[in-house]
């Protein structure tokens, strides 16, 4: 069987394990070396490929609701999505949620994924209450704040390395609409794109668009989109139907012009400087659901995602140049997402520090690493780092320098035998 | 709302089936040898949904317990789905009667004892739907699998004349013919992926068969033609033949 992530890039040719049975998986941990868990495959580069793989999607039960406290134990093979089916229409909606909802409650927990309101909210651990682990002896262990608390930390944001998440019990957030009143703000460069971040910092949900073509005194003009969740009682939620996008395009079909028609025609929609919209929540936080295998417009070479982050007192020099960078090598992206970062957690490999982050999709192409290889120089001269979930190619050396607990974590790996156990292509290349 | 009864409840394609009809808004009875391992997904089921499920324990072999099972059952089904079946080793079946034999009670005796049962009280009710899981492999019999395929054609031929029969008491009787599907029954084998279905594709076609009163239905439109052919080869050709 070959696998690959939502890039699409690396195929692996691999075997799957298909979790249904404790028991089962226990023996097959013991008699297998180098195996890794694969969620739902929407990483983007290589973190949960390996030759050997479990897969954790059978495994997908909801375990117990505690009502009154909206506090849900399930199992780890969960979809986001399972858990909005069900909880939308009772008032319920989760504390942290990534740009797509097609995720499993393991693969969040294991990427500590973040959502439009880390400024105000943190990672997906902060509405971890516990875990439930499999270590490469067997053994199940309870993780949380208040039990195994070094292994919790290296666990949440831990890529799979550190053993096989069972399940969880997450906490979820009340809510009284379905709908999101949105607020676009239109701005004209970085600097006004910076000062309207720092303006509605206060709203729960910010994110902004930018277009990565602009040039000159153009550069860093972005749409940025803040919410919160209405207050109008509508909690009816159901599906929606899809666009499907059947085979992977020619790659001819997203050159530079394509891309930047696209850019133009999505800032131009927006007339007004500030324009308010009531938005359904699918809409304003997974945007790219409402199309099925989107990542196929990107050819069968596949794509890959660059995202960084840079602390706040470099971010505005250091987003400039990498624009600027970006802007001159002519290499669009569909896609360019900036977003403004709260405090970083205690989490050995947690991306989000306090800060700026972008992220770009790229066509995988001639003369596209060494471009990125560019840009990480500047990520790491402005003490930035680079977010595993999406990477697919980045440098021992670079990704050391960017995680500095990555001792601590190692050595964890070791005492507990899980660098003899659980590794992807991406721990193997980046030396985790 | 009332209740549906699902007959090997553990079944991959059961499940899907019994999330499916739950999410319709309806109760279920889940019914099935050590109904115990049944419990967390009974579970599931409720805080996914907020329907009563309730776990049975039920042996379609055991034939003397089928009245027993079903006059306890305190509120009666208004439709009942079968997901039961044992495809065995062909090879075994030849040369011990004991394999030949659970293939066909399994497949074929245990659910006539089941399925005489409440297909008498749903005419009596002049109410009820009645769905069989049955199989391609009852479509002609191969070397590969005939026993399997032989209890499977009573199977199809019996849900057959239940139809007939119930026609003019109001009662549905749905033949479910799969090809094949991903499930434990199939782990291991070699399936080609464009034929195989999703257990979760499985439940969706009978759920919305039976919805619409239909009467037979195969899972993936091609093997309704897969099988037409399969069916027309003449016997003098076929014979010589490894499908
Ligand atoms: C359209 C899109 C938008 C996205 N937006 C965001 C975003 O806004 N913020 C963000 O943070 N991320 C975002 N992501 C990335 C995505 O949320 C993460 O990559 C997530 O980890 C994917 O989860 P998955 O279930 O698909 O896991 P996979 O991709 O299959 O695996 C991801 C990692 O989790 C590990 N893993 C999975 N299950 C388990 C388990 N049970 N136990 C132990 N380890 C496990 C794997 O080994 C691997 O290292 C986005 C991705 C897409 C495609
Ligand atoms: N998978 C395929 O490709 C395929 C193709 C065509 C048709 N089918 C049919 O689809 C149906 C469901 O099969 P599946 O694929 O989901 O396989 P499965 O998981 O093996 O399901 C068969 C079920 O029958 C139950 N069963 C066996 N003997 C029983 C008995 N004496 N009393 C009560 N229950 C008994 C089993 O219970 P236990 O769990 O207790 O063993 C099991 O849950 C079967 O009728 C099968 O023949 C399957």
């Amino acid at each position: 069987m070959g696998l690959s992530s939502w890039g699409n890039y690396p195929k692996i040719i691999n075997e799957a394990f298909f979790f249904n049975q404790i028991g089962r998986l226990k023996s097959f941990i013991e008699d297998t070396d180098e195996i890794i868990p694969y969620g739902n495959g929407r990483s983007y580069g290589d973190s949960a490929l390996n030759k050997k793989i479990i897969c954790i999607k059978p495994q997908n039960y909801f375990l117990d609701f505690d009502e009154d406290n909206g506090i849900l134990h399930l199992q780890a093979g969960a979809l986001l999505s399972d858990i909005l089916d069900v909880f939308v229409p009772r008032g319920w909606f989760l504390k942290i949620t990534p740009g797509t909802k097609l995720i499993t409650v393991g693969g969040a927990i294991a990427s500590d994924v973040h959502g439009k309101n880390h400024h105000i909210e943190g990672c997906f651990s902060e509405c971890v209450i516990m875990l439930n682990l499999m270590l490469p002896s067997g053994e199940i262990v309870k993780c949380s704040k208040s039990e195994n608390l070094e292994l919790f930390r290296a666990t949440c944001g831990g890529m799979g390395l550190t053993g096989v998440i069972l399940d969880a019990k997450i906490s979820l957030k009340k809510i009284n609409s379905k709908y999101i009143d949105q607020t676009t703000i239109k701005t004209k460069d970085l600097k006004e794109t910076f000062e309207a971040f720092e303006e509605y910092k206060d709203k729960p949900y910010s994110v902004a668009w930018i277009d990565c073509l602009a040039k000159g005194d153009k550069l860093g003009k972005c749409l940025l989109m803040v919410g919160d969740f209405s207050t109008d009682g509508i909690l009816e939620y159901k599906a929606k139907r899809k666009l499907n996008i059947p085979f992977n395009f020619p790659s001819f079909a997203l050159n530079t012009l394509s891309v930047t028609i696209f850019n133009k025609f999505y800032y131009g929609k927006i007339r007004n400087k500030i324009s308010k919209q009531k938005i359904d929540l699918d809409t304003f936080f997974y945007p790219l659901d409402s199309i099925n295998n989107w990542n196929r417009i990107y050819g069968k070479n596949g794509f890959t995602q660059y995202q960084f982050i840079l602390p706040e007192h470099k971010s505005f020099v250091g987003l400039q140049e990498i624009l600027k960078t970006i802007s001159l090598s002519g290499k669009g992206s569909f896609l360019a997402v900036l977003k403004l970062y709260g405090k970083g957690n205690e989490n050995f490999l947690s991306f989000p520090i306090k800060g700026y982050s972008l992220a770009l999709d790229f066509k995988i192409e001639k003369g596209l690493f060494e471009l990125l290889d560019k840009i990480d120089k500047i990520v790491i001269k402005n003490n930035g780092r680079i977010y595993l979930a999406k990477d697919v190619r980045v440098s021992k050396k670079v990704f050391e320098q960017g995680y500095p607990k990555i001792d601590k974590f190692r050595a964890l790996r070791e005492k507990y035998k899980m660098n003899k156990k659980f590794n992807s292509v991406q721990s193997m290349r980046v030396g985790i | 709302m009332g209740y549906i009864l699902i007959i090997g409840a553990k079944s991959d394609i059961a499940k899907a089936v019994a999330r499916k009809y739950a999410e319709k808004g309806n109760n279920l009875y889940l019914a099935a040898r050590n109904s115990s391992e049944l419990k967390e997904f009974a579970k599931d089921i409720g805080i996914r949904t907020q329907m009563d499920v309730k776990c049975l324990d039920l042996d379609v072999l055991d034939y003397a317990s089928h009245q027993c099972f079903y006059d306890t059952l305190a509120e009666k089904p208004i439709g009942v789905v079968s997901a039961v079946g044992y495809l065995g080793d062909q090879d075994k079946t030849q040369s011990h009667f004991t394999e030949a034999k659970k293939i066909i009670d399994t497949n074929y005796t245990g659910l006539v004892s089941l399925f005489n049962i409440i297909a008498n009280d749903f005419e009596k009710r002049k109410s009820g739907f009645i769905v069989g899981i049955s199989s391609v492999a009852g479509d002609r019999g191969r070397k590969s699998n005939y026993m399997y395929g032989s209890a499977k054609a009573a199977f199809t031929a019996y849900l057959g004349g239940l139809r007939n029969r119930l026609h003019e008491a109001n009662v549905q009787v749905l033949t479910v013919k799969p090809g094949f599907v991903a499930t434990k029954m199939t782990e291991g084998l070699d399936l080609p992926k464009k034929l195989t279905a999703e257990p979760k594709e499985v439940a969706k076609v009978i759920y919305r068969a039976q919805q619409q009163d239909k009467n037979v239905v195969y899972i993936k439109w091609i093997w309704k033609w897969i099988m037409l052919i399969i069916k027309n080869i003449p016997e003098w050709q076929f014979k010589k033949m490894s499908i």
